[in-house]
């Protein structure tokens, strides 16, 4: 009872306490300043990808005549001149992304909720040590890890190939430290005990009864991997040459470079940029429901 | 025997121990965690330890070229001790490379982390109106990959297409040139604040929500604002968080790469060496100089570690301080 009457009472920024009438009056009903700060906050944070969606959809000629946030007429032409620059390189970069992407995000889930799961299960001689050494991994600055493993990989013969961009981007030690607080949370430990009661094996245990109680925090930590790699630039940028094989931030980086002189090519990059941001913008609406944040949260906690 | 039954009732096919003994359980349950680590801890010696290893032992080597250099046996690698490291630090153009990153943090790291608690409490605040679409929108740009972030912030600071340009040159406004001296710096930070805050935002929020309701019914009814309430109990509350996003921000600040690399064709005022990482880059790739770049990283990477732990340790003092008191 008491906390009905006191969020009735609840004074507003801005307004005198203790004047409260049996109906408030508009501006108390709504916060205006919080409304007004986050609405703010918006629209700084819409405000290039409104501009992107406007610029792509004009031609070259519109670009630099009419008036910014005034849509153009060229929309279809530029995505045609976009998917005929050299023999449609652009979509192949898009489908390197997604295949490094989906690729290396699903081999990192699987990895990361294998860890996670043995650290947070099992006592064992290393445990701390193991882990401690894993997420030590997160700070090191990616330029520091990318020369040497290039220079590594090069050695292999391995360098400008899908696997060197692939392969150092499987082990990702945030996703290891989510699964692990993940699979302490959801997996009680007296199920481990049932199914070992039941004569199934370690790795059956994980298999059929463990895992799928950490589906929700793996596909967190899905989702993190795949915007991390989607997103990288720099592993890409030191590892490829073949164009043919970069992902779609690394080829739009180079159209940047030859377009920046020549202001024809302007529409192009924009459109491309554009294309680019639609994939991730459309997953992230999607999924934003499923996107369990609350383990977020508790990773901050512990 | 009850759990014989079971066990033989539930016996997994193709298993080879159907009936173990406890022993044999425990002997299984105790090698168990090792093989499920096993991918995780040859991925760490492959692609962390290996590559860090091999960056400290180059650090500490050099070629040497005897001769005319040419023939395969010209050119020996050598040990240099700590010349790479002594040439690195006193490399003036690694330490402007490093002050200019420590001043762009010095602007990103209190805008992006003040605009993100200043968000997060806002959402949290009661009665707020259309809270759900502004977290959404703040926490877009999280989804932009930072070289489209940078490319699409770069045509914004270009007068030929950019708004602002435009507006300003309605109003008869001075027009400065946001990609060169000063406000080039204003201009990254920029770009790091827009894709940084919503992320940081969701963190601190997240946290604020994990605070029960009880903690502030005392002091409202005590009649603190809702200012007061923020400032006195909301942010000490979730200060650990603040900790968090702090410490991964100098991280990511210290090691900037991709916003200045991207906006470099853009403008001329953005050199090869703008950033300590960018440096260490072209000395690697354009210079063909991986020893000295090695040492160079090696010292970045010391840096970094110190600077975060040190922060953490500080961090954690203050709070055990608090605690104390």
């Amino acid at each position: 009872m008491s906390s009905l009457a006191v969020s009735q009472a609840e004074p507003v920024a801005g307004a005198a306490p203790g004047t409260d009438q049996s109906r408030p009056p508009l501006r108390r009903r709504i916060a205006l300043i919080p409304t007004a700060t986050l609405l703010l906050g918006a629209i700084y944070c819409l405000l290039p990808v409104a501009w992107v969606v406007i610029a792509a959809t004009k031609s070259g000629r519109e670009l630099f005549s009419t008036f910014t946030f005034l849509p153009g007429t060229g929309f279809v032409e530029n995505v045609q001149d976009l998917s005929a620059y050299r023999d449609g390189v652009y979509w192949e970069w898009m489908g390197n992304s997604a295949l490094y992407a989906v690729l290396g995000a699903l081999l990192s889930t699987c990895v990361s909720a294998v860890s996670g799961y043995a650290l947070a299960i099992y006592r064992f001689r290393g445990r701390e040590t193991i882990f401690n050494v894993l997420l030590a991994g997160v700070l090191m600055p990616p330029v520091i890890l990318a020369i040497p493993q290039y220079l590594l990989l090069a050695k292999t013969d391995l360098t400008d190939s899908y696997l060197s961009v692939l392969l150092p981007q499987i082990l990702f030690p945030y996703g290891v430290y989510l699964a692990r607080i993940y699979a302490a949370a959801a997996v009680p430990a007296d199920v481990v005990e049932a199914g070992r009661m039941d004569g199934a094996s370690e790795w059956r245990i994980f298999t059929r009864i463990a895992l799928p109680m950490m589906i929700p925090g793996m596909v967190t930590v899905f989702l993190f991997q795949f915007v991390a790699i989607w997103n990288n630039f720099l592993l890409p940028y030191i590892m490829l040459s073949d164009d043919e094989k970069f992902p779609i931030t690394l080829g739009l980086f180079t159209l940047l470079e030859q377009g920046a002189n020549t202001p024809a090519l302007y529409t192009l990059v924009i459109t491309g940029a554009f294309l680019a941001v639609l994939p991730l913008v459309a997953l992230f609406l999607v999924i934003q429901r499923f996107w369990s944040l609350d383990l977020l949260s508790g990773a901050v906690k512990s | 025997m009850k759990s014989t039954a079971r066990r033989q009732s539930y016996g997994v096919k193709g298993a080879p121990y159907a009936h173990p003994s406890p022993t044999t359980t425990l002997k299984r349950a105790r090698s168990a965690p090792y093989f499920f680590l096993l991918p995780a801890t040859v991925l760490f010696a492959l692609f962390f330890a290996l590559p860090i290893g091999y960056a400290l032992w180059l650090s500490l080597h050099k070629v040497k070229v005897s001769g005319l250099g040419l023939g395969s046996g010209a050119r020996k690698e050598v040990w240099a001790g700590l010349e790479n490291y002594t040439d690195a630090l006193s490399d003036s153009e690694l330490l402007h490379g490093t002050l200019r990153v420590l001043g762009y943090g010095c602007i990103v790291v209190p805008v992006m982390l003040g605009l993100a608690l200043l968000f997060a409490l806002m959402l949290d605040s009661e009665k707020v109106r259309l809270a759900p679409f502004t977290r959404l929108a703040i926490f877009l740009p999280y989804a932009i990959p930072g070289v489209v972030a940078a490319l699409l912030w770069g045509f914004l600071y270009l007068p030929d297409v950019s708004p602002f340009y435009f507006v300003l040159d309605r109003l008869g406004l001075p027009q400065p040139d946001l990609l060169d001296g000063g406000p080039l710096y204003l201009a990254l930070s920029n770009i790091a604040v827009w894709g940084g805050t919503g992320f940081n935002m969701i963190v601190i929020y997240t946290s604020l929500q994990a605070i029960p309701a009880e903690v502030y019914e005392a002091a409202k009814l005590d009649g603190a604002t809702p200012l007061q309430i923020a400032l006195r109990i909301k942010i000490p509350m979730v200060a650990p968080s603040l900790v968090l996003t702090f410490f991964f921000s100098i991280i990511a600040t210290l090691q900037v790469f991709n916003e200045p690399t991207t906006l470099k064709p853009l403008t001329n005022s953005v050199s090869t060496t703008w950033s300590p990482l960018m440096k260490v880059h072209r000395d690697a790739f354009g210079e063909g100089d991986i020893y000295g770049a090695a040492a160079q990283a090696v010292i970045i990477a010391f840096a970094t570690l110190l600077l975060s732990f040190g922060f953490l340790r500080a961090a954690n003092r203050r709070q055990k301080q608090e605690a104390a008191r």
